[in-house]
């Protein structure tokens, strides 16, 4: 599903190489829930744009689905983020005056579906993200915290990606939708999702089956999360 | 993506931006509709020269006393009594081409009727006159050619003149005017014609050339000759012939030093053409700068949105749209904005300019040209100007986008 081998990243500003990751390797094998666990500046956030085929490493190789993408043009990695990769992010993202369905529709867009299958794909994805139907046609401006961080899942289940990143997908809420946000991934997580999540907290990170550790751009820990908290939803 | 889905996009992101497109928008209606409005009179006034020229009569030849123009000096010009009713005569007898020739003497004088004086141009000419500037009667009949002959002081009035010194409606044939101190009867009224530009061909009294000559003006001279050419290829030959005859009559051997001038009609509908042309050209460019203006509005107000919509450009590319999609998406807004406001700004112009004819006394017209100009323009401002902010907004990393504040 996602490999990589000895990952390097290294910035250059004025004059000044950054190395940022420092040869990182490991693989997620399909219906994996990972949770890539790191402070800030350990390199977890540079290592979520590779993973999202956002940005390309200066070394090493990325397989996802089995195809090398370390070394793709932007247009082709665009192709890769559409079809294969949905992103949950820390604030949301949403258009604000949009519809929760116009929001969620978006990525269909550019994979030219027809409008009525739009519709329908919206639909069975904020069915999945746990969204209540009367909220289909309101304003994502007008909904919680919660209920946008659905809307946001929604919108990177429609295409049917192999991958769901989620980048502290918790980090603007409070403990309570948190929960129902980690029970939503642990939920599609059952029902076959590879699943890799980007936090700095522990209590975030023991929601997954495998914790990743990072910390200066390499790997300290990657192990089998014993104590496993598993949240279900209502 | 589809062209439907990216036009529905569009409209939803300027739709969520109510005031700002709005004020972009009527920029945009201020540069096109002065663009229309003001190409529409140009249109307007020039057709309606044209129209007036033509009115005048077709096919005409004009003799004019004054020297023709040699180098930058024109010699005694306007003044001259250098042509004669002789030469009108021979005109006439010798260019078997031309169809009709009128000489004319004009000028202003006091017409006193009864109570009631006016002053009026009184044209001293021949019965070919009536036919040259197509004249029908009213009342009575027009000058006859034994009339002419015979020295009769007779005058034949137009329609207003006949008004102000008989009165309205009143058959004055048979009546005495009294013009510099000679009376004249009445013999007819022409049809009234309107007014046609240079001469009020309602406002006038036309009496015998010999008349003009004897009792008014003195001497032989002549203000005018007017030739008629038969069709409009035979001009040049006449003008020629015209020119030829009337050297050999005043014993000239340089036409450079001809003390006449010969024109045509088609002359001096091309001047004044050229003459509105650079007008309308000139008013044209100083809408085109409110045009610019609004461009430079559109850019302003893209370049805006990119900034405001990093993070929806940062989204949309993390979610898979290419480049080229965020350029159309960015350029087909900058086009919409301009093509809406460059129909609205149509329908301004049109409606300035009908308001311009209806209260202005301005005769406009909204040619195809004008209005398929303005729409190409718009949409060209739309494309030129968006496409920089659009370009920009492509270009921005989906990571850096994302993590803009």
């Amino acid at each position: 599903m996602i490999e990589i081998r000895n990952i390097t990243k290294t910035y250059l500003n004025d004059d000044v190489e950054t190395q940022v990751l420092k040869g990182v390797s490991f693989s997620v094998k399909d219906g994996e829930f990972v949770a890539i666990m790191g402070p800030s500046g350990s390199g977890k956030s540079t290592l979520m744009h590779i993973l999202g085929a956002l940005d390309t490493p200066t070394s090493g190789q990325y397989f996802l689905d089995g195809k090398d993408v370390s070394d793709l043009s932007d247009d082709e990695l665009a192709d890769i983020r559409r079809s294969k990769i949905g992103f949950v992010f820390q604030s949301f993202n949403l258009l604000p005056r949009a519809t929760v369905m116009r929001n969620v529709e978006m990525p269909l867009l550019y994979s030219r579906v027809p409008k009525e299958e739009r519709e329908e794909k919206a639909k069975a994805a904020l069915i999945s993200a746990g969204l209540s139907n009367d909220r289909f046609y309101h304003l994502s401006n007008q909904l919680s915290g919660g209920q946008m961080q659905r809307v946001a899942i929604a919108r990177s289940l429609v295409n049917d990606p192999a991958l769901i990143l989620a980048d502290e997908p918790t980090g603007n809420l409070d403990t309570k939708t948190g929960d129902i946000v980690l029970a939503t991934f642990q939920k599609l997580n059952e029902s076959g999702k590879t699943v890799v999540l980007i936090t700095h907290e522990q209590y975030v990170a023991e929601h997954a089956e495998r914790i990743i550790h990072i910390r200066d751009g390499v790997i300290l820990e990657d192990k089998k999360n014993e104590n496993r908290l598993v949240k279900k939803l209502q | 993506m589809n062209l439907s889905d990216l036009f529905e996009e569009t409209f939803f992101a300027l739709f969520s931006n109510k005031v700002r497109s709005g004020l972009t928008i009527l920029g945009i209606i201020i540069g096109i509709g002065s663009v229309v409005a003001t190409l529409s009179i140009g249109q307007g006034v020039s057709n309606s020269i044209q129209s007036n020229i033509a009115s005048i009569g077709s096919n005409l030849i004009m003799v004019t006393p004054g020297a023709q123009q040699s180098g930058l000096v024109r010699q005694s010009a306007g003044s001259a009594t250098t042509l004669t009713l002789d030469d009108a005569n021979a005109v006439q007898s010798q260019i078997t081409d031309a169809q009709y020739v009128a000489p004319q003497i004009s000028r202003s004088y006091q017409a006193v009727a009864g109570g009631n004086n006016e002053n009026v141009q009184v044209i001293g000419t021949t019965p070919d006159y009536a036919n040259i500037r197509s004249l029908n009667m009213l009342y009575g009949s027009f000058i006859t050619n034994s009339q002419v002959t015979a020295i009769d002081p007779v005058a034949v009035l137009g329609p207003t003149t006949s008004d102000n010194l008989f009165g309205q409606g009143v058959d004055p044939v048979g009546k005495t005017v009294k013009i510099n101190n000679v009376i004249f009867t009445v013999v007819g009224v022409t049809y009234p014609k309107g007014s046609s530009g240079f001469v009020n061909q309602d406002d006038m009294i036309v009496i015998p050339v010999t008349v003009a000559q004897h009792y008014l003006s003195g001497g032989n001279n002549v203000s005018s000759i007017t030739i008629q050419a038969p069709n409009q290829q035979s001009i040049p030959l006449i003008q020629q012939e015209v020119t030829d005859l009337l050297l050999q009559r005043h014993n000239i051997s340089n036409p450079q030093n001809a003390d006449f001038t010969v024109t045509n009609e088609a002359d001096i509908i091309a001047t004044v053409s050229s003459i509105t042309t650079t007008f309308t050209i000139f008013l044209a460019s100083i809408a085109g700068i409110s045009l610019l203006v609004g461009g430079i509005g559109i850019m302003n107000m893209m370049l805006t949105t990119v900034t405001e919509r990093t993070r929806e450009i940062g989204l949309r590319k993390a979610i898979g749209a290419k480049s080229r999609d965020i350029t159309m998406q960015f350029l087909i807004e900058a086009a919409l904005l301009t093509v809406i406001g460059g129909i609205l700004g149509i329908i301004f112009g049109a409606a300035i300019s009908a308001l311009l004819s209806k209260f202005a006394s301005v005769t406009t017209q909204v040619s195809a040209f004008s209005v398929a100009l303005s729409f190409g323009v718009s949409a060209a401002i739309g494309l030129i100007f968006g496409y920089y902010p659009a370009k920009k907004a492509a270009q921005l990393s989906p990571i850096e986008a994302l993590r803009y504040e």
